[in-house]
C-alpha cells in the first residue's frame, strides 16, 4: 500500500499551497480592505483545516491498518500492543506529534474563523495564523515527514516508547498541552491584527480575551496532568523537579495569566492596550521557544524521548516571529491609544498591574534559569544545568507576593478609593489569615515560608468566597473568582506538599516491615504476571495505620519487549489529607527495595487545576440563564470605542 | 505607559516627570533583579563531570555540585554494611573515582553499565552522592567501557 504514503504527502504539501496562498490573500486583503480577498482567505483557512484534518485521518487510518510501509508506522506501530496505544501513537513520537500539532492548529484556525466577529481585524488575524499554518505544513512536508514511504515493508514494528506506552493518561497529557500551546496562536494573530489595523475594539478584545482563555484553560490542565504523570505513573517521586521542558509549559501559562488579568483592566478601564498585546504576543514565542526546546534535544530532559533534528527550523522560525513582533510593536504599539490613567495603586487596576509585573518577573526568572545552561553550552560547549534551590529560592518569595495580591486585589475597589474605605475592605479578611496560619502550626507547619503561604492563602481564601457569595449572576466574575479559589488552594498545597513531606529509602525482606509517618509497609513478596507487550513483577505490599489495614499496594517493574531496562510504576494510596507513594527501586532474590513518601495534601493540587479549569470554563462557555445578566453586566467596554 | 502619546499640556509635564520616574525605578528594579538571578544561578550550578574532568578540575572539585558521568567498574560495587546503599568505582578512559551512595541503587544498577551520580566530592577521596541514576538507552548496544560517550550517557539517563 504504497498509496497511502503518497496520499498523506499530496495532502500536506496541499495544506502547504493553501495556508501559503492564504497567508499572502489575508495580508493583502487586510492592507487594501478588500471585502472579496477577506471572504477568500476564510474560503483558505478552512480549507487549510480540512486538509490537516484527513490527513491527520489517513494517518490514523494506516496506524489502525498496521501498514508499515508508512514510515511512521513503522517507526512507532506494532502488532502487539493494544488498540488504544495504536491509537494514541499518533503523538508518541516527533513526527506524528508535529502532524497532531498541525491538526489542531487547522482546528483551531478554522474555528477561529467562524467564530470571531470582528470584520475589519480578521484578513491580518486569518493571514497570520495562515502564516504559522504554512509553517508547520512545511515542517511535515519536509524535516518532519511522517508520511515517507518504506520498502521493503517490514513485517512488524517496535511500538511507540514505553514510558509512554506505561499508563492511560498518555491519552491525555499531550493533546493537552498541544491544544493549550497551539490555542495561543489564536490570540497571538488577533493581536498582530490589532497592531496592523491600529485599533484594540471590543470586539477584537473580547475574541483575544476568549481565545486566549481557552488555551489557558488546556494549557492549565496540561501541566496538572504532566505533573500528575510524572508522579503516579513515571515513579519519580514528585510532581514538579525544574526540568527545562515542565518549565517551557510554564513560562506561557505565567505571561497568559498576566495578560487575562491586563485584557481586564483594557476593558474596564481602557488602559494597558499596549502591556496587553505585547503579553498576548510573548505568551505566542513562549510556547514556540518551548517547542524548541522540547523538540531539538538542546537539554538533558527527563522529555529527550522527542528529541530530533528539527531544532534548527523552529529556531529560525522563533528568531523571524521574534523579529517580527518586536519590529511590530515598535511601529505600531503607539496606534493603541489609552483612554485614561491608573489613578491609585490602592485600587484593583493598581494591584492588576503589579500582579502582571510579578508575573513577568516570575517569567524571566524562570527562563534565565532555564537557558543559562544553553547559553553556556553554546559559549564553551561545557555542560552543567541550574540545580532546583535556584528556582525555589526565586519563585517562592515572588509566588507568595502574588497569593498576597489575589487576597488584596479583589478586596479593593476600582479607582481612587477614600482611605477608610480601603482599610474597611483590607482589614476583615485577616482573620481567615490567623486562621490558616493557625490551623497549619497545629498540625506541625515550621517552615516560615510554609506559614506565610498558609496566612496569604488564608486571606486570599476568605477574600474569594466573600466576594463568589455576593455574586449575582455574573458569569465571567464567578468564573474568575472559581479560578482564584483553585489557585489559593493549589499553592497552598503546593507549599504544604513540598515542605512537609517525608521519604525514607528501605530494604525489605518478605514479610519485613518499615514504618513511615503514621504507616507501616509490609513487603509480602512477589508476583510475576505477563501481557501482551510487557511482563511484570509486583511488589505485594500490605500498608497498616494504627494497627488497621488501610490496603494494599502494587508497585511494579515492566520489562517491556523492545526495552533493555524495566521501567518501575509506582502505586499510591491516596487521601485528602496526604499520600503514601510506594515506589520499586530494586526487586530480586526476595529482597525489594522501595521507595516509600509521604506527601501531605498532594492530592489537592489536582483538585484545584480541575477547579481552575472549571472556572475558566465557567467565564467562557456562555449559558443561557447567565446571559441576560452578561448583557446588562455594567461593562466599559462601550465606553472604550473610540 | 510605554504607549502614550507624547502630548504637550501643562498636566502632561508632571504625567511625564512621573513616567519617568516609574521608568528609572523599573529599570533599578530589573538591575537588583537581574543581580539577584546571576547569583541565584552561579550558586546552584550542576556540572557535568567526567572522572577525568573531575580530576582535572583539582581542588574546585570540592563543595560544588557535580553530575558525573561514567561506567561502573567490574567487581567494585560493595554494599555498605548496615545501609541501603552502595559503593563502587565510577570511570572513564584516563579516570576512576570512588562513589559512596546512600540510597537503594535502582534494578539495572549492575558492573559495566553506564551511570550518572549526582553529589559533591569530599576531601576524604570519595564522591558523596545522593542520586544514583542507571543509564537508560533505548537502542540496545554494549557499553563501550573504555570510551564511554558522556554526552549521550548524560542525555540518556533517565529521572532527573
Amino acid at each position: 500500500m504504497i498509496a497511502t504514503a503518497a496520499l498523506g504527502r499530496l495532502l500536506i504539501l496541499l495544506a502547504l499551497l493553501v495556508s501559503t496562498a492564504g497567508a499572502v490573500v489575508g495580508f493583502a486583503s487586510g492592507a487594501k480592505q478588500s471585502d472579496d480577498g477577506a471572504r477568500w482567505a476564510r474560503r483558505l483557512a478552512y480549507a487549510f483545516g480540512a486538509l490537516m484534518l484527513l490527513a491527520t485521518l489517513v494517518m490514523e487510518h494506516a496506524l489502525l491498518k498496521h501498514d508499515f510501509s508508512v514510515s511512521y508506522v513503522a517507526h512507532v506501530g506494532s502488532r502487539e500492543v493494544p488498540m488504544w496505544v495504536t491509537i494514541v501513537s499518533l503523538w508518541s513520537s516527533l513526527e506524528g506529534s508535529i502532524l497532531f500539532w498541525g491538526f489542531v492548529l487547522g482546528l483551531f484556525i478554522a474555528a477561529a474563523t467562524r467564530f470571531t466577529h470582528d470584520d475589519e481585524s480578521m484578513p491580518y488575524a486569518i493571514g497570520t495564523w495562515l502564516a504559522c499554518g504554512s509553517f508547520f505544513s512545511f515542517l511535515i512536508a519536509g524535516p518532519a515527514n511522517p508520511f515517507q514511504t518504506i520498502s521493503p515493508v517490514p513485517l512488524d514494528g517496535p511500538g511507540p516508547n514505553p514510558l509512554l506506552q506505561n499508563h492511560v493518561l498518555m491519552v491525555a497529557h499531550p493533546p493537552m498541552l498541544y491544544l493549550g500551546y497551539v490555542g495561543m496562536t489564536i490570540p497571538f494573530g488577533l493581536a498582530v491584527a490589532a497592531l496592523l489595523r491600529g485599533r484594540l475594539a471590543p470586539a477584537l478584545l473580547r475574541a483575544i480575551r476568549n481565545s486566549l482563555l481557552l488555551s489557558w484553560i488546556f494549557l492549565s490542565i496540561a501541566i496538572m496532568l504532566g505533573g500528575w504523570w510524572a508522579y503516579e505513573v513515571l515513579g519519580w517521586g514528585g510532581y514538579w523537579a525544574w526540568d527545562p521542558v515542565e518549565n517551557a509549559s510554564l513560562l506561557p501559562w505565567l505571561t497568559a495569566t498576566a495578560a487575562l488579568h491586563s485584557i481586564f483592566v483594557v476593558q474596564r478601564r481602557g488602559v494597558l492596550k499596549g502591556w496587553t498585546v505585547t503579553l498576548v504576543m510573548g505568551s505566542f514565542l513562549l510556547t514556540i521557544l518551548g517547542t524548541f526546546m522540547t523538540r531539538s534535544g538542546v537539554f538533558n530532559s527527563v522529555h529527550s524521548f522527542t528529541q530530533s533534528a528539527i531544532g534548527p527550523t523552529i529556531l529560525v522560525f522563533l528568531t523571524a516571529v521574534l523579529i517580527g513582533s518586536v519590529a511590530l510593536l515598535a511601529l505600531r504599539i503607539d496606534a493603541l491609544e489609552n483612554e485614561g490613567r491608573i489613578e491609585s495603586a490602592a485600587s484593583r487596576e493598581g494591584t492588576v498591574l503589579v500582579n502582571n509585573l510579578l508575573l513577568v518577573l516570575l517569567t524571566f526568572t524562570i527562563l534565565i534559569g532555564t537557558v543559562f545552561p544553553l547559553i553556556v553550552e553554546a559559549v564553551n560547549g561545557k555542560q552543567m544545568s541550574v540545580g532546583r534551590p535556584y528556582f525555589d529560592s526565586m519563585v517562592v518569595p515572588v509566588g507568595i507576593a502574588l497569593l498576597f495580591l489575589l487576597g488584596i486585589g479583589p478586596a479593593l475597589p476600582w479607582g481612587a478609593a477614600a482611605r477608610e474605605q480601603i482599610r474597611r475592605a483590607l482589614l476583615p479578611p485577616l482573620a481567615g489569615a490567623i486562621a490558616l496560619a493557625a490551623a497549619g502550626l497545629t498540625f506541625g507547619a515550621r517552615n516560615p515560608w510554609t506559614i506565610l503561604t498558609l496566612a496569604c492563602g488564608g486571606y486570599a481564601l476568605q477574600v474569594t468566597v466573600v466576594q463568589l457569595a455576593k455574586l449575582r449572576g455574573s458569569r465571567r466574575a464567578i468564573g474568575a473568582y472559581v479560578i482564584h479559589l483553585g489557585v489559593v488552594i493549589a499553592m497552598i498545597a503546593i507549599a504544604v506538599s513540598s515542605t512537609m513531606r517525608l521519604q525514607s529509602e528501605v530494604m525489605l525482606k518478605t514479610n519485613e516491615s518499615a514504618a513511615i509517618g503514621a504507616y507501616r509497609v509490609t513487603f509480602l513478596g512477589t508476583e510475576e504476571r505477563s501481557e501482551p507487550h510487557r511482563a511484570s513483577t509486583i511488589a505485594r505490599v500490605r500498608v497498616t495505620k494504627d494497627g488497621r489495614e488501610v490496603t494494599a499496594l502494587e508497585p511494579r517493574m515492566n520489562q517491556y519487549e523492545m526495552m533493555r531496562e524495566p521501567i518501575g510504576t509506582p502505586d499510591v494510596h491516596s487521601t485528602l489529607a496526604g499520600d503514601l507513594y510506594v515506589s520499586i527501586a530494586s526487586i530480586e532474590n526476595g529482597r525489594a527495595g522501595l521507595l516509600l513518601i509521604v506527601t501531605p495534601l498532594v492530592s489537592w493540587i489536582w483538585i484545584a487545576v480541575l477547579l481552575m479549569a472549571t472556572g475558566g470554563v465557567i467565564a467562557l462557555v456562555p449559558i443561557p440563564s447567565f446571559k441576560r445578566a452578561a448583557v446588562t453586566e455594567p461593562l466599559v467596554e462601550a465606553k472604550a470605542t473610540p | 505607559m510605554a504607549n502614550m502619546k507624547p502630548e504637550l499640556s501643562a498636566s502632561d509635564v508632571m504625567r511625564r516627570r512621573t513616567r519617568r520616574f516609574v521608568i528609572l525605578a523599573l529599570a533599578v528594579a530589573a538591575l537588583a533583579f537581574l543581580a539577584l538571578a546571576a547569583g541565584g544561578i552561579n550558586d546552584n550550578l550542576v556540572y557535568y563531570w567526567t572522572p577525568t574532568d573531575l580530576r582535572a578540575a583539582g581542588n574546585k572539585a570540592y563543595g560544588a555540585t557535580i553530575r558525573l558521568g561514567g561506567m561502573v567498574a567490574a567487581g567494585s560495587i560493595r554494599h555498605r554494611a548496615g545501609t541501603t546503599g552502595v559503593e563502587f568505582d565510577v570511570k572513564d578512559a584516563h579516570a576512576v573515582v570512588h562513589v559512596k551512595s546512600s540510597g537503594v541503587p535502582p534494578q539495572m544498577f549492575r558492573d559495566g553499565i553506564g551511570v550518572v551520580v549526582e553529589g559533591t566530592m569530599t576531601r576524604g577521596g570519595s564522591f558523596e552522592c545522593h542520586r544514583l541514576m542507571v543509564s537508560h538507552n533505548n537502542e540496545y548496544r554494549a557499553p563501550d567501557t573504555e570510551h564511554p560517550d558522556i554526552e549521550k550517557l548524560m542525555r540518556t539517563t533517565e529521572g532527573l
